[in-house]
Order: structure tokens, then C-alpha cells, then sequence
């Protein structure tokens, strides 16, 4: 059994608005990944950007400046 | 073939157009429906091609350019998302039945509507715009270039004097898209809707509109997103809220592939050739005894289309003769633009449409002239 670690998850009201996340942290080079978003989040959209919790500052700070819309910022067991 | 039939449709298209559709075909799932790699691939693939819009149109968001089947599906969705009963909205005698039929129905649906007259020319009077606005004017609907004269219109002036109004200023760009400079931000326009398989070299089935933000357009269509799928209601946020059902990602993936084609090819390079074009076969056909051009002849550039009549010839004769004898393909008839017909007099006879475009040579032109020439002469 894959064993739980804490991940963050970033979720959006729109597949376009995970797009823009994808390309901003890749422009950026913030580590992550594209993933289903975790059934126990009530999340939009079926995407979620999950990355390492330590990321959560710089990510903070790229959605600030590229005016990327998201629905939440999750630290989950995963 | 000689196809001068590109304001219909461009069939020549650049050869990566269809290889991207084909790898699409093979590769792509379905846009928003997954995180696996296939679907992950169609969902960044569409909204690349977003993206590369918002930038040719200067959009100022990807997320707000609406992926629908073609231009009319676009207005349609403008037309009918924008308007309540007891509104009133500004249109021209020049627009296509894109804009028309849907302006109809909301007549019939309690919205008033003017229109701008057209002259025997196809031309508008600017003024004439900022004389119908009144009280309860909620917009102001035009084309950029008329589909049976090829007249250029003002855009940037039309926009402005809506917004100096406060009102909605929404553009066909159905003839321009590609070969015109068109600036969302510049030109004041608010809803900007293009088909993909014109001047844009794509393929059919591709197209769309592009909003300002702040624009709010209610839904014409409702049903799966892939998002928010608890909710009743279709989703509030752009580009969902406007795209129920699954995209056509391998057409956008070929309308990517053209619009990254026409980037290294250069709009100005296009529309300089096609200037060339259709000033070549209006100087070659203008002086033939017996045939009459329609349009504004006296103001360039304009959108590379020149529609005639040969004197005693049915237009759909015309036509048939030109497919038949020359292999020249062109359109004859109304072409969707009844106002201007009567306009310009040619309700009864309809006109002889010759559009060009990129892949169009001077050659063919000659051709044509020659064509005409000789069928004037029987």
C-alpha cells in the first residue's frame, strides 16, 4: 500500500485555470504535478495541482503575481 | 482547380494543419475529463491554442477566449446571452444571417433593434451608429469586413463611439480573422467572434468568441464541463461557463498548428499578397463591357473578395460556367446577406463571389480575367 505523505493541493474552479497553473509553475520551475483532485476535498474541478508543502510560499507568491484563479489551498494526507 | 471560393471557407490549407488534426486524432482524450496523460494532453493542447487567440486578438485572458463550432454558433451565443426584452441594440444593413437571424428572433423576443443603412456602395455612414443610440441601447453589433463586397469597416471607430456610449460593442470577424490586425484593447471591442477554417487556415468545426472580462454572457447551451459537477447550474466561471459537452480538441489542435503557421508567416505578409490579388482581378474585370462590381473600390485595404454580375447572366450561370468550362470554383447567389442585396440592388440577381487567399497566385488571377472575359463576350 502506498504510504500517506502530506502534499500540498492546489484546486480551481476551471480545467483552463489548472492549465494556467501548469505553465506558470513550469515558467517558474516549481515542482508539481497535474492529479485527480482528492475525493475528500468538495473541489470545481476534477484537476488539482499537488506539490511539496514547502512549495506553499513561492506558489502563494506566482498566483498573486500571474493572477491565476484558484479555488483552494489544501494540506492533505495523501 | 482554380478555388477562389476562400471567403467560404480556405480548402488550401498549410500542410501542418492536418498532420496536427491526425496526431490528434491518435493521441488526444477528452478535454477536462481526466488527469491521465491522454486527457491531461487534449486539456493543455486546447488551451495553448486559448492562449495564442488571446494573444492574436489581445485578449486579456486565455480563459476568456470560448471554444464553439464556428462564428455563427459564437454570435448566437452573444446574441442570446446579452439581451433582455426592452433592450435595444444597433446593427448594420452589411451582416451575414450569422448576426441577423439570431437579431430576429430577439425581435421577436421583446429587444428592438436599428439598423445602420447601407448605400448602393455597401458603405456606412459612422455617424449614423452614434444617431440610433438611445436610452436603453445595450450594443452595438458589426461586421469587420463585409462577406459579399469585401468593404473594410471601421472597427476601431465603431468601438469607440460604444463606449463613449457605455455600450457593448460586439464584432464579426468572421472575414478578417488572420489577415487583419484586430486589438480587442485598441479597438474597443468587448465580444470578438471568429471562425477558425477562413483566414485562420484551420479546420471547419473550429471557432469561437472572445470576451473583456467583466463581460457577462448568460449560457446558451448547458450540460457537462468536467467541473463543479454537483452544482445545477451550468458554471459561473469563463471559459466553462460558455463550453458544455466535449470540445473539438483535434480540430483546436489543427487550428493551433495553423495559427502557429500564420505567427511565422506573418498577417501583414498575407494580407499584402491577397491586397495584390484582388487588386489585380478588380483591374482586370472592372473595364469588361457588361460586368458590374459591387463594393467600395475606393478605400483599401479591404478584405480580398470581389463580387460581379456579367449583364443578361444569372449569377448561378455564371457560376456554373466558370466550374464547368474553367474549373474556376466561386459562389454565386444571396451569400447570406439579404439587407445588403437589397442595398445594393442585386436582390433579384444575386452576385458572381470571387474570394481569395494566401494560396492564391497571380496566375490564377489572370485566368479568371481571361475567364470572365470570354463568358462576357457570348
Amino acid at each position: 500500500m502506498k504510504q500517506k505523505t502530506k502534499q500540498l493541493v492546489v484546486t480551481f474552479h476551471t480545467t483552463a485555470a489548472s492549465m494556467a497553473m501548469e505553465k506558470a509553475c513550469l515558467t517558474a520551475g516549481l515542482p508539481g504535478r497535474l492529479a485527480p483532485v482528492p475525493r475528500q476535498l468538495t473541489a470545481d474541478c476534477g484537476i488539482a495541482w499537488r506539490a511539496a508543502v514547502e512549495t506553499r510560499a513561492a506558489l502563494e507568491a506566482l498566483i498573486r503575481e500571474n493572477n491565476l484563479e484558484t479555488s483552494g489551498i489544501f494540506e492533505l494526507e495523501i | 482547380m482554380i478555388y477562389f471560393d476562400n471567403a467560404a471557407t480556405t480548402v488550401q490549407k498549410p500542410a501542418c494543419v492536418a498532420q496536427a488534426v491526425a496526431d490528434a486524432v491518435g493521441t488526444l482524450g477528452n478535454c477536462s475529463r481526466g488527469a491521465y496523460g491522454a486527457s491531461l494532453g487534449a486539456s493543455r493542447a486546447v488551451y495553448t491554442v486559448r492562449e495564442q487567440l488571446a494573444a492574436l486578438f489581445h485578449c486579456p485572458r486565455a480563459d476568456h477566449v470560448i471554444f464553439t463550432q464556428n462564428s455563427t454558433y459564437a454570435l448566437n451565443i452573444a446574441l442570446s446571452g446579452l439581451f433582455q426584452p426592452g433592450d435595444h441594440i444597433i446593427t448594420t444593413d452589411c451582416e451575414h444571417n450569422s448576426v441577423l437571424r439570431p437579431v430576429y428572433r430577439l425581435m421577436e423576443q421583446g429587444v428592438s433593434v436599428s439598423f445602420v443603412p447601407a448605400d448602393r456602395q455597401g458603405r456606412l455612414d459612422y455617424g449614423a451608429f452614434e444617431a440610433l443610440i438611445r436610452p436603453n441601447t445595450r450594443a452595438i453589433v458589426c461586421m469587420h469586413a463585409s462577406n459579399l463586397t469585401g468593404n473594410l469597416f471601421d472597427i476601431e471607430t465603431v468601438g469607440r463611439i460604444a463606449h463613449e456610449h457605455g455600450i457593448l460593442c460586439i464584432v464579426d470577424a468572421s472575414q478578417t480573422a488572420g489577415v487583419f490586425d484586430i486589438n480587442m484593447q485598441r479597438q474597443h471591442i468587448d465580444v470578438l467572434c471568429f471562425t477558425g477554417h477562413k483566414g485562420l487556415y484551420g479546420p471547419q468545426g473550429t471557432g469561437g468568441l472572445c470576451l473583456q472580462p467583466g463581460v457577462e454572457v448568460r449560457p446558451f447551451a448547458v450540460g457537462g464541463t468536467g467541473v463543479q459537477t454537483y452544482l445545477p447550474t451550468q458554471p459561473a466561471q469563463y471559459p466553462a461557463r460558455l463550453e458544455a459537452g466535449t470540445l473539438n480538441a483535434h480540430g483546436i489542435a489543427g487550428l493551433g498548428a495553423a495559427l502557429s503557421w500564420l505567427g511565422k508567416t506573418g498577417i501583414d505578409t498575407i494580407r499584402a499578397h491577397e491586397q495584390v490579388l484582388v487588386r489585380r482581378f478588380y483591374d482586370g474585370v472592372r473595364k469588361i463591357p457588361g460586368v458590374t462590381v459591387y463594393g467600395d473600390w475606393d478605400r483599401w485595404p479591404r478584405a480580398a473578395i470581389c463580387a460581379l454580375n456579367i449583364a443578361g447572366l444569372d449569377s448561378g450561370e455564371a457560376a456554373d460556367l466558370l466550374a464547368e468550362e474553367y474549373d474556376i470554383a466561386v459562389r454565386p447567389g444571396a451569400h447570406c446577406a439579404p439587407r445588403l442585396h437589397e442595398a445594393l440592388g442585386t436582390k433579384d440577381t444575386g452576385a458572381v463571389r470571387f474570394s481569395f487567399g494566401f494560396f492564391n497566385t497571380e496566375e490564377e488571377i489572370n485566368t479568371a480575367i481571361q475567364a470572365v472575359e470570354r463568358i462576357a463576350e457570348q
